[in-house]
């Protein structure tokens, strides 16, 4: 058995009185990638906005390695080795490809050289564009931007949200493709997709958030065998 | 002709100077989308700490001093009366910003207790030259190289410096900055340092051209430096360097005319023609309201 590296216990978070988060609980174990799946809304960014020190739960303790991340700011939090790549991207436009790399990895002081090599391996398309301001890539592209910038920080445990949001077929395929490799690599990934059927597949193990409270909590794989499942995420209805 | 090149000699220097007040407004409102009302009157607290430390330390010490207070000033204003008000609505910014400005001319009345203050004489750059003939002050030559300089490194700084990275991602991206490890209120920090640095070097080459400061001294200058901003686009520091030169020279060329009485409402004329005709002036991106 691995260790357990994030353990998010009885987690309330709520904006100005109106709860998103009404008491989960996640434990990821270390080299493992765990999905959290939901419909709009559920309050899976909010989770891993509260990881990354972004938003203020009201209770509960979220803990790395042991160590409490709840009232550290995320800057502390990127140190301890736990990065997001946030919802819808958010590459810095105005930087070019290279420079939003270079963001990535702002609080290290060592040498960079061989993080832009790894990164320009994992996705050549970057190598290619690397002068190019981020804000002319194609979707898919800022996607790989994004998750090379996680990547730079050196991260021990990277979460992703809803990674394959807008993107066609064949450019998801390649981002979960990505998602195993760096895992392969020795990252832990905690990865939200509403795009369920995809992560269900990646996973190691699922759970299913719903209005705030965890549903379900399986093997990713037998999850995607579960009826009820399938009907509320897969769009299969009973056969 | 002696007569036009010093009126357009002047007209250029006069342009640095509203140019390196101009920068302090547009990088607080690339960072901030925040109008600094107060920028002005932290020129003119600049102005009359060199009014008061000249008369009792040596220019080489008071100098030096005055640059280091005004900084220090202009870094307390940000965290005193903005940051507090970081998630507050844009407007309560903006009106915390007017009443800095008039906590300062206030301040600044009751120190000078009204009477115009003489400003120091500042050796060598207050001397008479001859340019082709035409008599002027070593400052006139002096302010646009120094501008060229000022801005040359600031680009550097902005293009290839962590620092200057981390100013562009959270101009456009706070929660994602805060993401990458970055600390905004230390980059907005670092805006105002640098704003306030070059507002108070343009004190000292402004106010050697004329013989006093009182507390409304900043008024006018941070106007048209704002003008400006606006002209070469706010949130654009070439934008901002050049439309402070065009505006100071053709001020100065007003002034040589006839029409000399209508030299400021020139500027604001052009402030009107820019917001109607072309809103995001020259170099203005498309407004981009932060979310
Ligand atoms: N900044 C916010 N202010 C107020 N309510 C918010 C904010 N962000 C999210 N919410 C609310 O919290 C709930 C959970 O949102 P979110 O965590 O973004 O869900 P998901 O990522 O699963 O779609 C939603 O009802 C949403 O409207
Ligand atoms: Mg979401």
């Amino acid at each position: 058995m691995s260790d357990t590296v994030l353990e998010i216990k009885d987690l309330y978070v709520s904006y100005g009185g109106i709860e998103a988060v009404k008491g989960i609980s996640i434990d990821v174990h270390e080299g493992k990638i765990v999905t959290l799946i939901g419909s709009n809304g559920a309050g899976k960014s909010t989770t891993l906005k509260s990881v990354a020190g972004l938003v203020k739960p009201k209770s509960g303790s979220i803990k790395y390695k042991g160590q409490e991340l709840i009232g550290l700011s995320p800057d502390k939090i990127v140190s301890a080795g736990v990065v997001l790549v946030p919802e819808g991207r958010r590459v810095f436009p105005n930087l070019t490809v290279k420079e939003n790399l270079r963001m990535g990895a702002y609080l290290r002081k060592d040498d960079l050289t061989a993080d832009y090599e790894y990164v320009y391996e994992l996705f050549p398309r970057l190598k290619e564009r690397e002068w190019q301001l981020a804000g002319t890539l194609s979707g898919g592209e800022q996607q790989m931007l994004a998750v090379g910038r996680a990547l730079m920080s050196k991260p021990e445990l990277i979460m992703m949200d809803e990674p394959s949001l807008g993107l066609a077929p064949l450019v998801v395929q390649d981002i979960f493709k990505i998602i195993k490799t760096i895992n392969k690599a020795g990252i832990t990934v905690l990865l939200i997709e509403q795009n369920a059927f995809m992560a269900l597949e990646t996973a190691d193990w699922a759970y299913v958030l719903e209005t705030g409270e965890i549903t379900h909590s399986r093997e990713g794989l037998d999850l995607l065998e579960d009826n009820t499942i399938q009907e509320a995420y897969l769009g299969k209805s009973k056969a | 002709m002696e007569f036009l090149t010093s009126q357009i000699l002047s007209g250029i220097s006069l342009g640095g100077q509203y140019a390196l007040i101009a920068i302090g407004y547009t990088m607080v409102y690339g960072i901030l989308r925040l109008i600094n009302f107060a920028h002005g009157d932290v020129f003119m607290v600049a102005g009359l700490l060199m009014v008061y430390m000249s008369t009792v330390m040596p220019i080489y010490v008071s100098i030096p001093l005055m640059i280091v207070l005004t900084v220090l000033l202009g870094f307390v204003i940000e965290r005193a009366a903005y940051k507090p008000l970081r998630s507050a609505p844009r407007m309560s910014v903006m009106i915390s910003a007017i009443g800095v400005s008039y906590l300062l001319q206030n301040l600044a009345l009751y120190a000078t207790g009204g009477q115009p203050k003489t400003y120091a004489s500042i050796p060598w750059i207050s001397n008479t030259i001859h340019i082709f003939g035409a008599p002027t002050r070593v400052v006139t030559v002096v302010t646009p190289i120094l501008v060229i300089i000022l801005v040359v490194l600031l680009t550097l700084l902005i293009n290839h410096t962590k620092i200057g990275i981390a100013m562009r991602a959270v101009s456009k991206d706070f929660e994602t900055s805060q993401l990458m490890g970055v600390k905004i209120n230390s980059v907005i920090s670092a805006t105002f340092v640098i704003g306030t640095f070059l507002a108070a070097v343009g004190s000292l080459l402004y106010f050697t051209n004329y013989p006093t400061v009182v507390p409304m001294s900043g008024a006018l200058p941070g106007l048209k430096a704002f003008v400006a901003a606006v002209f070469g686009g706010i949130g654009s520091i070439p934008g901002a360097v050049i439309g402070a030169f065009i505006i100071g020279i053709c001020e100065t060329l007003i002034k040589g005319t006839d029409f000399a009485v209508f030299s400021d409402a020139f500027t604001f004329a052009l402030l009107i023609i820019i917001l109607v005709v072309k809103p995001t002036g020259i170099f203005g991106e498309k407004t981009t309201d932060k979310v």
